[in-house]
């Protein structure tokens, strides 16, 4: 058996349960959106999956106001102890229709299955029960002995993770007795509208939770209305600051998660093997479109030689391909312009002398795929060290020593995480110290946990999500 | 814009590893650590291939090739061996286009009988020796041992390393006795076994591994089987990188044998991804990597059934040795 090629092994698509029309969820109904249907489309092979009505302005009041009112009649002055249940009941739901959930978050954005069963999923179920016990113990968040809700929160999300992202804004809105409207991204809204279904089915009162899904203009007329007392942003950095120049003033609460460029640092001290992969992890984990991707390697000179080879090595087994294969490890784009962006920075580093290295894995002949990719004989200055790619492409680089390590990570405009890999505790703790980044891994990367705070600082946002900490953008002191 | 992998550079002057005890242990305590959070984690997704149809039926047809099946009582008898080597040669008479197993292995003063039993198979004999399972007698007796078994005709001798040498620290003294049994081994494959489940974790498992090989081990093996745990994925992973940067520092291709705890076709099947993805295709094949197992060929059997018939056969239509 010298060569042993593993038979297609797809999980079942119709699991997914995909209806061919879905529409915005206001005030504990699905309605007929105002604005114009959008489709949405599988990337592994750019079919249109369903309909999906979108939200327009008159959309947008109606959801704020149904917000309002559930605010003002029933979630805002329930105990907390009876939002804990509803909250339960979500996550349960979820955990149940885990299945069918990863098959349709698979089929709309391209992940893996492995990913989209072994991370995205229970990772949303997890932050769903984490915070449904916070509900009833809001006095002990260290906010004071009776901590208020702050209102009705407008929450807008990306597309690499849907439902996670659904899930780490629903879940501490509704602990802490807010109510929401969320807009998923244009290119990924059926598993939010799908968990929209779950809360109805799980009894939550009308209005607590609405989901509103369209393009940038519903995500602005959101995020600007007058009628929300924070907003809560995961994406660009762009975006972003538009977002943080419209809220300017206004007195409304603002957290931003947006874009980043972290690095991996790999002392010649580091568990070789374990760091190799890790690295992988880093930046091929959902196609490299993930805000704390470690996009940039920053390994010791002595040991880069061997590291490079063993990286490789390590690349070139991953498998690429049909999303919902079981063994595959890398899934598609998620969208045309997005592969058109991974397109031209990867150009970009030819152009200014990096090296490009390409895995020969065959690629699907349809669909929008991006094989793995690594950039080495990368400098600080060049455009792949220091864009955001968003996309299955690593940038090496070196460094001497661990002063130098320490300036070249923290040498760019974002700081959202970074990894650090040495067997030495004291190296490690040094070194995390001094990164100017939200998360610090050691030893590991792309770790998620409810009761781990998550976010960024500098162009990389504010404001943290998950675990006691994150429990503040949600609470008036 | 598509290159290969660049070629591996020969960094290790393993020559000069070997020289004294001093340089041995600087040597074994220079080797990059394991993480066994991150090494777990990577057994763990490993282990999350799904293997269906024709790549299963090549699995099971390759696992069933690369067994050492094996027997290692004290109740063993010439029958139990004799029955032990006719379902080797021809392990599913139903089913002949099934291959035959790799080697029998048995204790040395059987050997003979196994050789007798499987003349002309092409199925090799491997005998455990130097005072199996324990490893505590002299070196002379540990030796004698050997020679029972190389001169009894068996091709493969398992030996088992002096644990309570390497766990006092006497990195020499385990070394000296690999080369010594090398030696007594003649033309006969010597497969080391490190007893995985005695040793002080997945640091010690990469430092015995680079200590065997240095010392001429053809094939690094988890356990004896007698004590659990034994062969698990993330130490059969740990073996599996060390001999693939054997390969990487010296080009020559050395084994490994997972042993002990492995029962289930699902479990075999699992190691042979371990094999495909962290060695790499090259190892896959009975020369470079073995099961030892007594139970296993029994679930392998049936699953191959299954696949042809659609359905589970009971386990009494197969024969068992």
């Amino acid at each position: 058996m010298t060569t042993w090629d593993y038979a297609p092994a797809p999980e079942s698509a119709a699991l997914a349960n995909l209806a061919p029309t879905y529409r915005p969820f206001v005030d504990g109904a699905f309605v007929d959106g105002g604005g114009e249907a959008l489709k949405t489309v599988n990337p592994a092979t750019e079919e249109v999956l369903a309909e999906v009505g979108t939200a327009s302005a008159q959309d947008v009041d109606r959801a704020v106001a149904a917000a309002r009112r559930a605010f003002e009649k029933t979630w805002g002055p329930m105990p907390g102890a009876e939002r804990a249940k509803y909250l339960y009941r979500i996550a349960r739901i979820v955990a149940e229709r885990s299945r069918e959930l990863a098959v349709l978050e698979t089929l709309d954005n391209g992940k893996p299955i492995r990913e989209s069963r072994d991370v995205d999923v229970p990772t949303a179920s997890a932050h769903l029960f984490h915070h449904a016990g916070w509900a009833d113990k809001l006095g002990y968040a260290g906010l004071g002995p009776d901590p208020r809700p702050v209102g009705v929160v407008g929450a807008v999300i990306p597309w690499n993770f849907p439902l996670l992202m659904a899930a780490w804004k629903i879940a501490p809105a509704l602990a802490c007795g807010n109510t929401i409207v969320l807009k998923p991204a244009e290119t990924t809204p059926l598993t939010a509208l799908v968990l929209a279904e779950i809360a109805a089915e799980a009894g939550l009162p009308a209005g607590v939770l609405n989901v509103l899904p369209g393009a940038g203009d519903v995500g602005a007329a959101l995020v600007g209305h007058a009628g929300l007392d924070k907003v809560a942003f995961t994406g660009s950095t762009d975006v972003g600051k538009e977002i943080q120049r419209t809220l300017a003033g206004t007195g409304r609460r603002l957290t931003l998660e947006l874009g980043g460029k972290a690095a991996n640092i790999v002392y010649d001290d580091a568990a070789i093997d374990q760091a190799v992969e890790g690295v992988v992890d880093g930046i091929f984990f959902n196609q490299g479109h993930v805000c704390c991707a470690g996009s940039r390697l920053l390994v010791q000179e002595s040991i880069a030689e061997e590291f490079s080879e063993l990286l490789l090595r390590r690349v070139e087994t991953l498998r690429v391909g049909d999303p919902l294969d079981k063994n595959t490890d890398v899934g598609a784009i998620n969208s045309r312009a997005q592969l058109g962006r991974i397109v031209d920075l990867a150009a970009a580093g030819d152009a200014e002398g990096a090296v490009r290295w390409t895995s020969s894995c065959p690629l699907p002949e349809r669909g929008l795929y991006f094989p793995p990719t690594v950039f080495s004989g990368v400098e600080q200055t060049m455009r792949v060290a220091r864009e955001e790619i968003f996309g299955p492409v690593l940038s090496v680089l070196t460094f001497r020593t661990p002063e130098e390590a320490v300036a070249k990570a923290n040498n760019t405009p974002y700081g959202l995480s970074a990894g650090i890999w040495t067997e030495k505790g004291a190296k490690a703790m040094w070194t995390a110290q001094r990164l100017r980044a939200g998360v610090v891994w050691t030893n590991t990367f792309n770790r998620f946990d409810p009761t781990s705070p998550f976010g960024g600082y500098r162009e990389s946002g504010f404001g943290r999500e998950g675990g006691r900490a994150g429990l503040e953008a949600y609470l008036s002191a | 814009m598509t290159t290969t992998v660049p070629a591996p550079r020969a960094s290790l002057d393993l020559a000069d590893a070997v020289r004294d005890d001093g340089s041995l242990r600087r040597f074994l305590r220079g080797l990059p650590g394991v993480d066994q959070v991150g090494l777990e984690r990577r057994s763990a997704a490993l282990a999350t291939r799904s293997i269906k149809k024709e790549s299963k039926l090549r699995a099971l047809d390759a696992a069933i090739s690369m067994i050492d099946l094996t027997t290692l009582e004290g109740s063993d008898t010439p029958g139990k061996v004799r029955s032990l080597c006719a379902q080797a040669r021809r392990p599913d008479p139903d089913h002949p286009e099934v291959p035959p197993v790799a080697a029998v292995c048995v204790y040395p003063d059987l050997a003979g009988t196994a050789v007798e039993a499987l003349r002309g198979s092409g199925v090799a004999v491997a005998a455990v020796a130097t005072a199996f399972p324990a490893g505590r007698s002299s070196r002379a007796v540990k030796l004698a041992d050997t020679a029972l078994a190389v001169d009894a005709g068996a091709s493969e001798i398992d030996m088992v390393i002096d644990r309570g040498a390497w766990l006092s620290g006497r990195y020499g003294q385990v070394f000296d006795e690999i080369v010594a049994v090398k030696a007594a081994c003649g033309p006969a494959h010597l497969k080391v076994i490190l007893e995985t489940g005695e040793l002080a974790g997945y640091d010690d498992v990469r430092r015995a591994s680079w200590l065997a090989l240095l010392a001429g081990a053809d094939v690094i093996k988890t356990s004896t089987g007698k004590i659990s745990p034994a062969a698990t994925l993330p130490v059969v992973q740990v073996m599996l990188q060390a001999v693939r940067d054997w390969h990487r520092a010296t080009g020559e291709l050395r084994g490994v044998k997972a042993a002990g705890g492995i029962r289930t076709s699902k479990d075999a099947i699992r190691h042979l991804v371990a094999v495909n993805e962290v060695a790499g295709p090259q190892w896959l094949t009975p020369d470079l990597f073995r099961f030892g197992a007594s139970s296993l060929l029994g679930d392998l059997l049936r699953q191959r059934r299954t696949q042809a018939l659609g359905h589970y056969e009971n386990t009494d239509r197969i024969g068992t040795a």
